[in-house]
């Protein structure tokens, strides 16, 4: 299985939000696009899960066309999102944001199972899981937002910014837990980041956007070195 | 004393029944953010229904269970049929923030003729089950009546059957999560569609018996006319702003708040002031404290 993006359009009203977008990415594999704000970035992540419409192009995960249907129906076909901005339910508790993302699973024992294995990867989490979610620092909320996901079972993960607004001591720890999860789980990761080095670090291969289009991609050690990439999103 | 004790309790029994129309009001606004005008009519149409189940079954706590199933069912048909359509077409341009409302004004407008059109303008009578006449204390006779008792004992019961649903069932999950943050929620697998129908039929159901139980408050006396059912909205309403509009507990407290201003006004000050008096209090809730009296953070709205 593999995710294979061709030529995707995306319009906001008016406005071309990304266009022609193309890139691949093998399955148990992370890929990271970086590129500037308003590049596209999470327009390209949202319209994958299903919560944009695409205006052309195609957008497949193995069998599964994800341009056709809604998030709802993604998520049971392995597809997990989560969306900017720790995307946890801040009103409800740790415990409630983790089950949540089971609440559609029929067997319930694989459920429990996953929850296990989360709270094995985030250990923080099990000692709060009683506090509504508002209550973590960011990088727990985070971590959250990421658990949830993983409740869903996941083979396909799509992170928008995790390391948006937090210590750059708890990015590294985050960026280090998702290159984990992927060599563990053998999942598949869109990792879009503005923070390029880091998550180029971690990253298999990489995509560049800019205003809407693929500037280039390639293998993620190939573009840390190539000095258009390094001057232009790198900052050296 | 008797005098307080009686007004405490009065307005104990009329702020339970209005609890019930605010959480209806509430589960609505929390789905949907509309405010459901129409919830006057269908609270009127489902107490005929109870009036109709009554005659068959000729038990009052059946026929109220028969009418918040009546009410779930033409609520949820709503939502379906009407609301979903409608929100679809108007989710954007000037008219999107009125168009609801208007067409929720239009929607009782419909649901009072179609009453109208079944059973006539004349007043039914639903026999309250239980007697009206007061408690006994002493030589002094209450107004509390057992049918009151019952009234609060049936709202606290209800409440607590929703409080679970809501707390301790994946439903419940389900709905809270919608409410709060309906793009998680969608990201995470709930289908938001059938959740918001299912917060609609509850809705219903809690206006329902907000419906058949003001009946019993009073003489049984009802009519597609009358006057109790659409203070019973208004009242309603002010206690669910009051309540913060997000919450079932604020909906609950600010019901029973609601209640006793109203009784507190009407024993002590005067009692033509009883129509004037929860529109007093919505104006002082929305000068001082818009966000509503239970502490619930204004913003967020996602």
């Amino acid at each position: 299985m593999s995710l294979i993006v061709k030529n995707l359009t995306v319009d906001h009203g008016a406005i071309r939000a990304i266009s022609e977008v193309s890139f691949t990415v093998e399955t148990g594999k992370l890929s990271a696009v970086i590129g500037a704000n308003g590049a596209g970035k999470s327009t390209l992540l949202r319209t994958l899960s299903g919560l944009n419409k695409a205006t052309e192009g195609s957008a497949h995960w193995g069998e599964h066309n994800l341009l056709h249907g809604k998030p709802e129906s993604h998520v049971r076909s392995g597809v997990s999102h989560v969306s900017e901005g720790k995307s946890v339910v801040a009103e409800l508790t740790v415990e409630e944001n983790l089950d949540l993302g089971a609440l559609w699973r029929r067997n319930k024992k694989e459920a429990a199972e996953s929850k296990k294995q989360t709270l094995e990867l985030f250990p923080r989490l099990g000692e709060r899981l009683g506090q509504r979610a508002d209550t973590l620092s960011g990088g727990e909320r985070q971590m959250l937002a990421i658990g949830r996901a993983l409740m869903s079972k996941p083979n396909l993960l799509l992170l928008d910014e995790p390391s948006l607004g937090l210590a750059p001591l708890v990015i590294e720890q985050i960026f280090q837990t998702i290159r984990g999860i992927v060599d563990s789980m053998n999942l598949t990761v869109v990792l879009v980041e503005q923070n390029a080095m880091g998550a180029l670090k971690i990253a298999d291969t990489a995509v560049v956007l800019n205003l809407g289009r693929v500037a280039t991609s390639g293998s993620a050690a190939d573009l840390i070195a190539d000095p258009a990439v390094r001057a232009a999103y790198l900052g050296y | 004393m008797i005098q307080l004790l009686n007004t405490i309790l009065i307005g104990v029994t009329s702020g339970a029944i209005y609890a019930l129309m605010a959480m209806a009001i509430v589960l609505v606004w929390r789905s949907t953010r509309v405010i459901n005008f129409a919830q006057a009519g269908l609270a009127l149409a489902s107490t005929y229904i109870g009036y109709e189940a009554l005659q068959i079954v000729d038990n009052y706590w059946i026929a109220l269970i028969c009418a918040m199933f009546a009410g779930a069912a033409i609520s949820a048909f709503i939502e379906i049929t009407f609301m979903r359509i409608l929100l679809k077409h108007t989710s954007s341009g000037p008219i999107a923030s009125v168009a609801p409302i208007i067409a929720t004004l239009g929607l009782l407008g419909i649901i009072k003729a179609l009453i109208t059109m079944i059973w006539g303008g004349q007043d039914a009578v639903i026999k309250p089950p239980l007697t009206n006449t007061g408690f006994s204390i002493g030589t002094h006779t209450l107004v509390f009546s057992p049918m009151k008792l019952a009234i609060i004992v049936s709202v606290a019961l209800l409440v607590f059957v929703f409080s679970l649903i809501f707390q301790k069932t994946n439903i419940g999950l389900a709905l809270r999560a919608s409410a709060y943050a309906p793009e998680i929620a969608r990201l995470a697998g709930v289908k938001v569609d059938l959740v918001r129908t299912l917060g609609w039929a509850l809705s219903g159901a809690s206006g329902a018996a907000a419906g058949l139980l003001l009946t019993s408050n009073g003489n049984g006396a009802f009519s597609p006319e009358s006057a109790e059912f659409s203070l019973l909205f208004i009242s309603g309403f002010i206690a669910a702003v009051v309540g913060g509009l997000d919450s079932l507990v604020g909906a609950v407290i600010g019901g029973i708040f609601l209640g006793l201003i109203t009784a507190f006004v009407l024993m002590y000050i005067s009692g033509s002031l009883f129509f004037i008096a929860p529109f007093v209090v919505l104006l002082l809730v929305l000068f001082i404290r818009p966000q509503g009296i239970i502490g619930v953070k204004a913003g967020r709205r996602a």
